[in-house]
């Protein structure tokens, strides 16, 4: 699975970014997020739930969370 | 006898419902325009743009109550600017003691925070109550479709809150633990099974949860409006405080107008005073009790006065 780093990239630039890494998988695919805690935490899941894609999971790291999206096809 | 050349004939319905605000300088006038919820078709600005061209001052005024002001205007155009703002579906507001336009947010159409259709209802409590008079002084009425409140409800005469109450499935629930960190309330707690564990308390009802949840396991089971009253600012601010929660959107003009009624006869005889003033006199017991009568269900149990707003200015205080 693929891992996109978006610590330290504030919003909405992370959410942008998170996009346009899905649009590199195929649907059905996961990739994973390193996301800031705060608004990064908060907003990115929700949006890329509101653009069609499937949250899987949220886990703590340390110091920021990993979430766990699976690419939805058109 | 007046020169029949320098007679002005104004037609003064136009200006029952006020609107029309004295400028600085002689014969000239602040049109205020009715725009509920400030939002504007792009026919009708243009038209608006137009009015402002002709009779203004070259510029237009974005008022803090979203509307649009033209500036300047001489009273003897009123007839004037009043038809050719009507032919483009504008109307001009209110000022003075009446039900003034009510203020929203962008509501839920397109804003990913919005809950409710703030957007619908003040177009409703325009079209209802608009220009009301209250007998005592100014009822301001707002929409914030969510808890976030940009419109800040609470420093409305009533101001109304979008909120849901979620409730969850816990057979749907995969315990992705999305929920709980994005409750920014701390009412979504992970239990020792993994899975979510709601503390009612805490919920704000901002639906957070429901909007974050990937399969749906949270749901929205009750939408509607939380309800604070008595808000106002100017010199002496006070800040509104509930009344009721989860009142239906289809109720909130039947709401506005009994709180109407309670202000109207609790302040005859006061003068000039806001209901948030009325209330610190008669005690907020007596409006809840007023409310219950016809809301039972979404009147709460008890609530506190108005919160006074220290201004530090003036009354030797420092």
């Amino acid at each position: 699975m693929k891992t996109i780093d978006l610590r330290g990239v504030s919003c909405p630039t992370n959410f942008v970014k998170a996009k346009l890494a899905l649009e590199m998988v195929d649907a059905g695919e996961g990739v994973e997020f390193l996301l800031d805690d705060g608004e990064p935490v908060k907003n990115v899941p929700r949006s890329l739930k509101g653009e069609g894609h499937k949250p899987l999971g949220l886990k703590e790291g340390d110091g920021y969370y990993t979430l766990t999206i699976e690419k939805v096809g058109e | 006898m007046a020169d029949d050349n320098k007679t002005t004939t104004i037609d003064l319905n136009n200006l029952k419902a006020g609107g029309f605000i004295k400028d600085q300088g002689k014969d000239l006038f602040t049109v205020r325009l009715r725009v509920p919820g400030g939002r504007m078709a792009v026919p009708r600005l243009k038209k608006i743009a137009e009015v402002a061209e002709k009779y203004g001052a070259g510029f237009v005024h974005l008022s803090v109550r979203q509307s649009i002001e033209l500036i300047n205007v001489n009273f003897k155009n009123f007839d004037a600017v009043t038809a050719e703002l009507g032919e483009g579906g504008q109307k001009v507001a209110s000022c003075g003691a009446r039900v003034r336009v009510p203020t929203a947010c962008g509501g839920c159409e397109y804003n990913p925070n919005g809950l409710v259709d703030t957007q619908a209802a003040a177009l409703e409590v325009d079209r209802t109550l608009f220009g009301t008079p209250t007998d005592h002084h100014k009822f301001k009425v707002s929409f914030a479709g969510c808890p976030f409140d940009c419109p800040k409800s609470a420093t409305n005469d009533v101001g109304f809150q979008g909120a849901i109450w979620p409730e969850l499935d816990l057979d749907d629930c995969i315990s992705c633990g999305l929920c709980t960190k994005s409750c920014s309330e701390g009412a979504i707690e992970t239990g020792e099974d993994g899975k979510p564990a709601f503390y009612p308390d805490r919920c704000t009802y901002c639906g957070d949860c429901v909007k974050v949840c990937p399969t749906d396991a949270w749901k929205s089971v009750k939408k509607g409006y939380t309800v604070r009253i008595g808000g106002k600012w100017g010199r002496h601010p006070l800040v509104g405080t509930l009344f009721a929660t989860f009142l239906p959107e289809d109720r909130v003009v039947e709401f506005i107008a009994a709180v109407l009624g309670w202000y109207k006869e609790k302040a005859a005889g006061l003068g000039r005073i806001r209901i948030g003033d009325v209330i610190l006199k008669e005690g907020p017991d007596a409006l809840l009790t007023h409310l219950r009568a016809t809301f039972p269900e979404y009147v709460v149990a008890k609530t506190i006065p108005p919160q006074v707003i220290e201004t530090q200015v003036g009354k030797g205080q420092l």
